[in-house]
Formats: structure tokens, sequence, C-alpha cells
């Protein structure tokens, strides 16, 4: 299959498309017929666009591995590094907010709340980071080859969520050194991860639109991802929080999800059906307006680089 | 001299829809563009009065059939909708009215290059640039060598872009379109790259193309190019179609416009 949906009406195929069958070789799809016309609507068209979308995934893949090649992530020290920094700066902020404080320390459960938080927020943020330059960086690409331009943001995500993974793997044994109890609720974390993905997503959709229009977004947005950090119940627990300011937690795109996330790791247990239902509620929600919002603008990308 | 413009005046010699292999239909493309190189928010709330943007006509009318297996030279002024036009067939640019029916996977040599990027190695810029283009991991793999060895850059693939000399960025470029098999090539203003012997190897991997059925867009200022290559040729003037015939017509119809003999400079590059 060719050139790509962006633009693409109509496809008429003269054989059955054996989409994203590997192996197969894509001359064996020349007998294919793309249309472009004007959009009507702003949106491409959606059914085209995602499975062109899944037929290159391994592009996004290649090119979030190729970034962490190129920022020396996949030696021994970058490996190191990439859990080290997290780590560090969770011990900063437990000496801020837990040792020069007045009143009793939160113990081992608030320092392993806070790990897990800013675990969870690193990838968040770093996606976001990296995903309001993804587009305007690939700037080349973007004006020669035609594909989905979403593989761009996308392949932002997946290179955190590879980084993502080990800083997991440093919660486990900071959740068993602090002796956290371990039960079936732990499982829920796994379906958090998916909503903390799409929140990611669907953020850095909107950044990397968003910075094509104003470049100076990406230097803007650390200041702004700072507060969104102190604005989060990761510095403290969400239900320290006084109940005036409570609202705040449910304005957060993340913060019922990081409420939940350290109701099933610290408390080992479930989350409320409400804290479900916010969590849900805003990641589906980021997702689709990111999304709709980036593809609606991705055809002027070109012109605009 | 035929002349298809806006006026609905006698479009040129159509093809059966067997025939063409891409097939242009009364495309127009029309973008706003910013003023400012870089758009900021800082500029956005700053500026006194909004007219930071500028409407561009880049193709206006525009028809004509390429047949299936054929080389289509492309002529015209800097800024007569050449590039725009290139990055409408394959794809990049939405057009604002008409349609555009392409039969077959496009690959495409546009005048940036292929869309590389300059810290990382050009083995990770050829699977990069192809895996976006819709190959395989496998159809790139089976390929690679032969690209690196057309381009004669086996010594280099592993080293950042950076590096490499505006003439291995342009063999490596060549190199990839020509190789990912595809049925069109859209080529604008490559061929300047690479010595004259890597000129004359890549004329011969074009015909050798073209005599696997497979169709080229062939940009050029080089008219000694489209003579030597084409089969049919367009001339565009500001966005419109000025001519289309015979490469030699047409060439001397331009070249009259441009009020330059046909000398080895302009053979060359005008």
């Amino acid at each position: 299959m060719t050139g790509s949906s962006l633009l693409r009406i109509a496809t008429e195929t003269s054989k059955p498309p054996a989409r994203g069958l590997k192996g197969r070789r894509p001359d064996e799809f020349n007998a294919e017929r793309q249309v472009y016309e004007p959009h009507r609507v702003g949106l491409p068209p959606i059914g085209p666009y995602m499975r062109e979308l899944w037929r290159r995934r391994e592009f996004a893949f290649e090119l979030a591995r190729t970034n962490m090649r190129a920022q020396h992530l996949d030696t021994v020290f970058g490996r190191l590094w990439l859990v080290l920094n997290p780590l560090m700066l969770a011990g900063v902020y437990f000496v801020l907010v837990d040792i020069i404080r007045k009143g009793p320390s939160r113990g081992e459960d608030f320092l392993a709340h806070l790990i897990a938080g800013i675990f969870a927020y690193y990838f968040v943020s770093g996606s976001v980071r990296e995903g309001a330059r993804t587009v305007t960086r690939r700037g080349r690409l973007v004006l020669n080859t035609a594909f989905p331009r979403v593989l761009l943001p996308v392949s932002s995500v997946i290179g955190h969520f590879l980084r993502f993974l080990p800083t997991l793997a440093i919660y486990a044994v900071v959740h068993l050194v602090t002796g956290l109890p371990i039960n079936a609720n732990d499982l829920f974390a796994i379906p958090l991860i998916v909503l903390f993905t799409m929140v990611s997503l669907g953020l850095s959709m909107f950044v990397s639109t968003l910075q094509v229009y104003f470049r100076d977004l990406a230097q803007f947005l650390p200041y702004l991802l700072r507060l969104w950090l102190y604005l989060s119940p990761i510095l403290y627990f969400a239900d320290e929080v006084p109940d005036k300011y409570e609202i705040f937690i449910w304005l957060n795109p993340i913060g019922a999800l990081l409420t939940a996330w350290s109701d099933v790791l610290i408390k080992g247990q479930a989350p409320s059906l409400f804290l479900w239902g916010v969590a849900s509620a805003w990641a589906v929600g980021v997702v689709i307006v990111g999304g709709l919002f980036f593809m609606s603008r991705e055809r002027d990308f070109a012109v605009r680089l | 001299m035929p002349s298809a413009s806006e006026t609905g005046a006698p479009a040129p010699a159509r093809l059966g829809d067997d025939e063409f292999a891409i097939r242009v239909e009364d495309v127009s493309v029309t973008y706003r563009t910013p003023l400012d190189r870089k758009p900021t928010l800082k500029g956005r709330l700053t500026r006194r009065q909004d007219s930071g943007y500028r409407e561009i006509e880049a193709v206006k009318h525009v028809t004509f059939d390429v047949r299936r297996g054929a080389v289509m030279g492309v002529m015209g002024a800097n800024g007569a909708g050449k590039s725009t036009l290139m990055r409408t067939v394959a794809g990049i640019l939405p057009p604002v009215s008409g349609r555009i029916e392409v039969v077959g996977r496009v690959s495409t040599l546009l005048s940036l290059g292929v869309g590389f990027n300059r810290d990382l190695t050009g083995r990770e810029n050829v699977m990069l640039g192809g895996l976006a283009a819709g190959l395989t991991r496998e159809a790139l793999k089976e390929r690679y060598d032969e690209i690196v060895a057309f381009a004669e850059l086996e010594d280099f693939m592993d080293m950042p872009m950076r590096t490499y000399s505006s003439g291995m960025y342009g063999r490596l470029g060549f190199s990839v379109a020509v190789n990912m098999e595809p049925d069109i090539l859209v080529i604008d203003e490559a061929l300047s790259v690479g010595d004259a012997r890597f000129r004359r190897k890549s004329f011969k991997k074009m015909r050798q193309l073209c005599k696997q059925d497979r169709t080229i867009m062939l940009v050029s200022h080089s008219l000694g190019s489209i003579l030597d290559l084409a089969d049919d040729a367009i001339w565009l003037d500001k966005g419109e179609l000025r001519m289309q015939g015979e490469p030699k017509a047409v060439i001397d119809s331009y070249a009259d416009f441009l009020g330059v003999e046909e000398d080895a400079v302009t053979m060359d590059d005008v």
C-alpha cells in the first residue's frame, strides 16, 4: 500500500489488501489506487487512517529506539542513569517535603508513595516534553514522506514507556524493602499504567500540534510541568489535601489516576469506582481531544515547517 | 500553444483508465504561510496588528495525466509551484480543489533530501525513512545492501550523517528513493547532486526503472536531463500549466520564454 492515507477519501483495491502481514512485500499491493481530494471536513477518514497507522507501527518503535540510542540509553550506564535520575529526584523531594518539616516523618509508606508517584509522573511528563518537539524536529521527514503523522507522538510515548519499565522494577524493590503488602489488588496497577499511557499520548498529540503553531511552547512547558507536579498528589497523599482544594485533584488529568495508583501500590486496596470513573474519563477524554486536534491539523504541518 | 488554465480551455489528451499512473484533474493548492519564520506565542501576543500570514496560490487548476512507465519532465522557474505539485502528487500536501489519482506506491526524493536526521547514522536514516514510507522491516533488510552499494557508501553507513559531504547525502537519498522499488518515483531537483559518474549511473537506473513499467516524475532545472530522459514534459509558470507535450517542444518554448539560448549552460542548468 502506498503513500499515505492522510488525504485519502476513497481507496479501491483490485485485491484484498493483506495489511499488517509481516514478510509480505509491499509491491504486492501495487495495483492500488489512491485518490487525493480536499477534505470536506477537517479530519482524514478515520478507518483507513487507523489501518495505515497500524501498518506502519514499526516506524514508531524504530524511531523511539533510535532516539534512545542517540541518547546512549542503550548502554549500561545509560540504563543506570535512566533509573538513577528519577530515584535521585525522589530523594531530593523526600528531603524537601518530609524531613525538613514540622511534625513526625510520614515514614516509609510515604517514601514508597513518593517514588511510585514520581516514576509515573516522569513517564507522563517525559512523553509530553519530548512530544512537544516531535513534529517540529522531524520537519524534513514530514516534508518528504507521506505517513500518518500521529506516529510521531506515538513514538515519543513508546520511548518514554520503555524508559518507565526499568523504573517499575526499582519500585518493586522499594515496595519489598519497605514491607508494603503484596496482594491481588496490586494487579490493578496494570490498567492504571494503560490509563497513564493514554494520558501521555493524548497530551503529546495536543502539545505537538500546538508547538507547530507556537514554537516557543516547548520553552514554557517545563514551568507548566513543574507546576503540574506540585498540583498532583505526589509530594503529598491525596487524603491530606484540605477539602476546599480537593477539586484540584479531580480537575487534574492525572489527579484521580495518581490517587488510585497510590491506593493500589501503597495501601494495597482496590481504587473506588469513583476514582476509576474520573481517571478513565480523563484518559479517554484527553486521547480523543488530543487525537482529534492533531489529526484535524496534521495536513497543515507540511506547509508550516 | 496548448494551454490548460482555469478558463476550461481544451484539456490535454487524456489517457484511458488503465494507461495512466498519475491523473491530476483541475488541482489547485493554496496555503497560508506565516511571515514570521518561526511563529511563537510571544510573537502572537506582542504583535500590534495581525498581518502575520500570506496566502500563496502555489498551484492553479492544473490538469494532466502521466502514462504508466513514462518519464514526465517538469520544468518551470523558481517559485512556479513545481515542488508543491510534487508534494501534492505524493500525498504530502492536500489539494484545495480538484482530484489526484495515483496508481501504485510512490517513492519521493524531494528537494530537501529524504527526511534525514543529520545526527543519526546513515543506516538509521535508511531504516527510518523506509519504514515511514511504508516498507516492512524485512523488505528493507533485503534491499539494504543494494541501497548502500548503489550509493557507494559502504564505509560510511555507521557514521552520523552530519559527517557526510553534500554529494554523499544526495547519493544516499537517490539510492534510497530508487531502491524502494516504487511504482512511481517523484524526483525533485536531485540530479545535480553527485559527480558526473554518479549522475550517469542515476540516469541508467532511471531508464532501467522505466523498462520495468515504473513511472517517473522528474523535476529539473537541467533541460538536458529532461531532454535526455523524459517522454513527456510539462511547463509550470506561476502555478499554472503553460504547456504539455513532447519534451523537445516544451523545452524550446520554455527556453524562449526565459529568453535564454539552449547552450551548454542552459542545457545543464537553468
